[in-house]
Formats: structure tokens, sequence, C-alpha cells
């Protein structure tokens, strides 16, 4: 008998407890969490956890930090990336590894971050652009280091 | 403003009457001719009564779920719910093959035509009713539960699984949640003594029955509000839709215009069901008095009842709605444990509390 009115007690009681809440999000319409994309393009504010595609940063002397050790072309466990490299003479005579093209296929990519965690030089990171859509394929495919940059000094 | 007070839906009524009178003269005639004006003139108010409440069904539910709702189609997405329709009579109303055709297509109609039905005893303003009749609460609540025939009809002659089943479950539902509606409204039967809707609004003149009554009315006020909501399918006792299972439960193959008329069932039943709770409990038409507040109950006065009604009515509406987006549906099993171990139970012994009380004369 005691059992069944405990029954009826903590029922009602988590049904109000429900209800507070909904009524509580009811009458707060701040709590709203809506995007209104595109209408709030300019003021749209992403995640830092978000990750868009792999980019990478050049700084104002067009020059990046990627050694073409590719180490991220290893890591990537769907062959996203595709490093081309290239035999740079030094000017002391020596030959070094550097890197001609860093192809980037964004099609492909599953924003795993997996890259930007193996790459030892910091060379690429995560953006947050996703506004990605194309009409014809071949336009997802990136070249990311920008033509004519170099590797910065003293990256090895 | 004078002349706006003086307005009211029954000098409207009565001068529409006297006119009729004067201009036919065959009093036959005059009350056909009315018959056919009060047919018109619900249809024309429910229609846009259910585009409100589809409207605010939406918005209710997403600000509950943090959410916008509506809001591209029309100012603020008010238009959304006639891009619907709009939508819903250009899509072809599709009968199964096999479907038994007479009855597929005679169901939602029968839905329809009882929820309409029992909007009849209901008091929109003061003086303002379709027919007080004066058995008017036992015409509710044999009427309303009519429906379920039309929703077994439809279940059944889908020839569908998810179809006869959400009927069946439907079925189980209403049979036992009408025995606690019967019992909530019949403890206001015992404190009034008539059955006529228009004497349960006069004796709350002095009082709503939710505050007259004590204790006892409170928690039939409650029991009315589960049972109703389980009465009329909706959310969390919506085992007869229960899309997750029965993809639509007994309309799953309905389409364009017998849908929506599903859909203007569940809307007009919602409204009927919050209407006579609104009269039984919160006293119909009648403003919000406090005794010995003269001032107050004269502010109070000045609102038109019919804004008084709609007020009530609303604010049931949205309890019920609230129902839906607060809590998850129940099992078949949990239904009728609810019932029958608990809301039957408490609303016998609350009969004996209302009757005790009305014999002492406990209540103001
Ligand atoms: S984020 Fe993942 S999938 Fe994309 S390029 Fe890097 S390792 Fe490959
Ligand atoms: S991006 Fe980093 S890991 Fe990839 S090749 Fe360049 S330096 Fe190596």
């Amino acid at each position: 008998m005691k059992e069944y009115f405990v029954t009826i007690y903590k029922g009602v009681r988590s049904l109000l407890k429900g209800m507070k809440l909904t009524g509580y999000y009811f009458t707060h319409p701040r709590e709203i969490k809506t995007e209104e994309y595109p209408d709030n393009r300019a003021t749209l504010k992403m995640f830092d956890r978000f990750k868009g595609e792999v980019v990478m940063p050049h700084d104002e002397k067009n020059e990046h930090r990627c050694t073409g050790c590719q180490a991220c072309e290893i890591a990537c466990p769907n062959g996203t990336i595709k490093i081309i490299t290239k035999q740079e003479i030094q000017p002391d005579g020596k030959k070094k590894k550097a890197i001609d093209t860093f192809v980037y296929h964004l099609e492909l990519c599953t924003m795993c971050n997996l890259c930007v965690v193996a790459c030892p030089s910091d060379a690429i990171v995560m953006a947050q652009t996703f506004e990605h859509s194309v009409y014809d394929k071949k336009q997802l495919k990136k070249v990311l280091n920008k033509p004519g940059s170099k590797i910065m000094e003293g990256v090895e | 403003m004078n002349l706006f007070l003086t307005i009211s839906f029954s000098s409207i009524a009565s001068s529409l009457h006297n006119w009729l009178t004067k201009t036919i003269g065959n009093l036959t005639m005059v009350q056909v001719t009315e018959m056919v004006l009060v047919g018109l003139s619900l249809l024309v108010f429910l229609v846009p009564l259910c585009f409100v409440l589809g409207y605010m069904e939406r918005k209710v539910a997403a600000f509950m779920q943090i959410r916008l709702g509506p809001n591209r189609v029309g100012p603020k997405g008010t238009l959304q719910i006639v891009a619907d329709t709009v939508k819903l009579l250009f899509k072809e109303g599709l009968t199964p093959n096999a479907s038994d055709k007479f009855l597929f297509n005679l169901a939602p109609i029968i839905v329809v035509v009882t929820s309409m039905l029992v909007m009849a005893p209901i008091a929109f303003a003061k003086d303002f009713q379709l027919w007080d009749l004066n058995i008017g609460v036992l015409y509710v609540s044999s009427i309303s539960s009519i429906g379920v025939i039309g929703i077994l009809m439809a279940g059944w002659s889908s020839y569908n699984k998810y179809s006869l089943l959400g009927a069946m479950r439907s079925g189980a539902q209403i049979v036992s949640y009408e025995l606690s509606v019967g019992l909530a409204i019949i403890s206001i039967v015992i404190l009034t003594g008539s059955l006529r809707m228009s004497d349960i609004v006069m004796s709350q003149a002095n009082g709503w029955w939710i505050f007259k009554g004590h204790i006892p009315v409170f928690i039939s006020f409650v029991i009315f509000l589960i049972a109703s909501t389980a009465e009329i399918n909706r959310a969390p006792f919506d085992l007869a839709e229960a899309e997750q299972e029965l993809t639509a439960g007994f309309h799953t193959e309905y389409s364009g215009m017998k849908f929506a008329m599903f859909l203007l069932a569940e809307y007009i039943n919602l409204f009927v069901v919050s209407a006579i709770g609104a009269t039984l409990f919160l006293g119909g038409w009648m403003p919000f008095h406090i005794s010995n507040w003269a001032g107050f109950n004269n502010v109070m006065d000045y609102l038109p009842s019919s804004i008084w009604f709609l007020g009530k009515t609303f604010f049931i509406i949205f309890i019920i709605m609230q129902f839906r987006w607060s809590f998850p549906r129940l099992r078949v099993d949990q239904l009728l444990t609810l019932e029958w171990k608990y809301l039957l139970p408490i609303s016998m012994v609350n009969v004996i509390l209302v009757t005790v009380m009305a014999i002492m004369g406990w209540h103001f």
C-alpha cells in the first residue's frame, strides 16, 4: 500500500520536473540553439572543435613549414594526401629533399585530424571553412603549397 | 468603446433570429435556415481554428525543444500551415487496392463529424451556445466515444498490419480512459446537480470549481487532463499512431485530403476537450472574480466573455501540448497500468470524496 503512494508521488514529481524544464525553455527564447544559416553568415561563429578542411598556412614571405617528410601522407587513412617531392640544391652544394606539390583531395578527406597530429613541423592545420560544394569533383583536388613558396628558414 | 461592449455574440445571434423571423415568417423555415447558418459558421470557425492550433503546436514544440520552428513562409512562419494545406489539397487521395473501399473512405468522415458534433453543447460566450440540451455533459461523453469507431474503421479497412495494430491499440486505450474522463466529469456534475452546460457555467458565477471544490476537484481536473489527453490520442498516449513503431498507425494508408481530415479531427478534438475542461473546471466564459474585490471584479467583467472562454481553452490546450513535448510515449502495458491501477481507483475514491463534500456542503 505504501509502495503504491510512493510510486504515485515519484511519478508526479518526475513528470512535473520534465514540465518545469520544457516550461523553462518555452519562456526563455534566448536558449534557442538554431542557427539561421545563410542569414547569419556574417556573424556565424564556428566552434573551435569544428574541422572544415586541411590547409597549409603561409607567412607574408610566402613561406610554409612543410619539409616534405610525408608523415602526413602515411598517417592519412584514406589516401587523401599525395606529396610530390623534389631534390633542391642547397647553396653549399648539398642536395636536400623539398616539397614540390602538396596534393589534397578534399572529396576524400574525413576531417579526422590525423595528418595534423602526425606532422612533425606543424606545417598543416585544420581550417573552419565549410562551404565546399562545387559542381565539378575536380575542383575539390587542391594544391596546398602556394606557387613559388618555399620552406621557412630553420624548419628541419 | 461603449458600442463595442454592448455588441456580444448573443446579441448578434438574437438580432439575426429576429431579422430572419421577420423576413421569412414561416417558423420551420426560419429554423432550417438557422441550422444551416450555424453549421456554416461552425465550419468557418473550425478551419481557422485548426490553422491557429497547427501553428501553435509547431511553435510550442519548437520552443520547448530549443528550436525556432517554422519561420520562412510568411511573417514568422504563420503561413506555413496554409502552404501545408495547399500541398495536401494537391496530393493524390490514394485508396489501396486491397482495402475495403467503402469503409476506407467513410472513416475520415465519421471521425471529423463526431468531433464536430461534440461542439454543439459548448458555451462559447455568454448566452451563446449552439444547443443547450439538458444532458449536455452526457451528450459530450457519449458522442466523443463514437470517434473511436471511425479510427477502428480506418485501421480495419486499410488492409495494413500497422493500421490494424494502431486501431486496436486506440480501441483499448479509449475504452479504458473513457472511464476516468467520465468519473472526473461526474464529480462536477455531482457538485452542480445538473448535466446542462449552461447550469454548470452558472454554478461557477461565484468562483470556479477548481477553486471552490478544494483538493478533490483539483484531483479530478488533473485526472481529466491526463485521461482526455489519452482519449484524443495525443502524445504521450499516441500509441495509435506511434511513428517509430507503426509508421503512422491507423492513418498509415491515408493521403491527401483524407489524411488532412484526420488531422483536422485531431485538432478539433483537442479544442473540444480543452473547451469542456475549461467549462467544467475553469468556469467556462465566467470572468475571474475574487469575492469582496468589487473594483477588481468590475475590471474583469469588462473583458468579453468569449475572450475568457477562449483564453481558458487555450490555456488547457497549451498544457496538453506541453504534455506532448515533455513526456515520452508509454508502452501498451504501462498505458493500461496507469489507467486501471492508478487513475481509475483514484478517481473512484475521489468521486466519493466529492459526493461527501457536496452533501455536507463543504465547498464554497
Ligand atoms: S584529416 Fe584525416 S582524412 Fe583528411 S587528410 Fe588528414 S589524415 Fe587524411
Ligand atoms: S605537412 Fe608536415 S607531415 Fe606532411 S610532409 Fe609536410 S612536414 Fe611532413
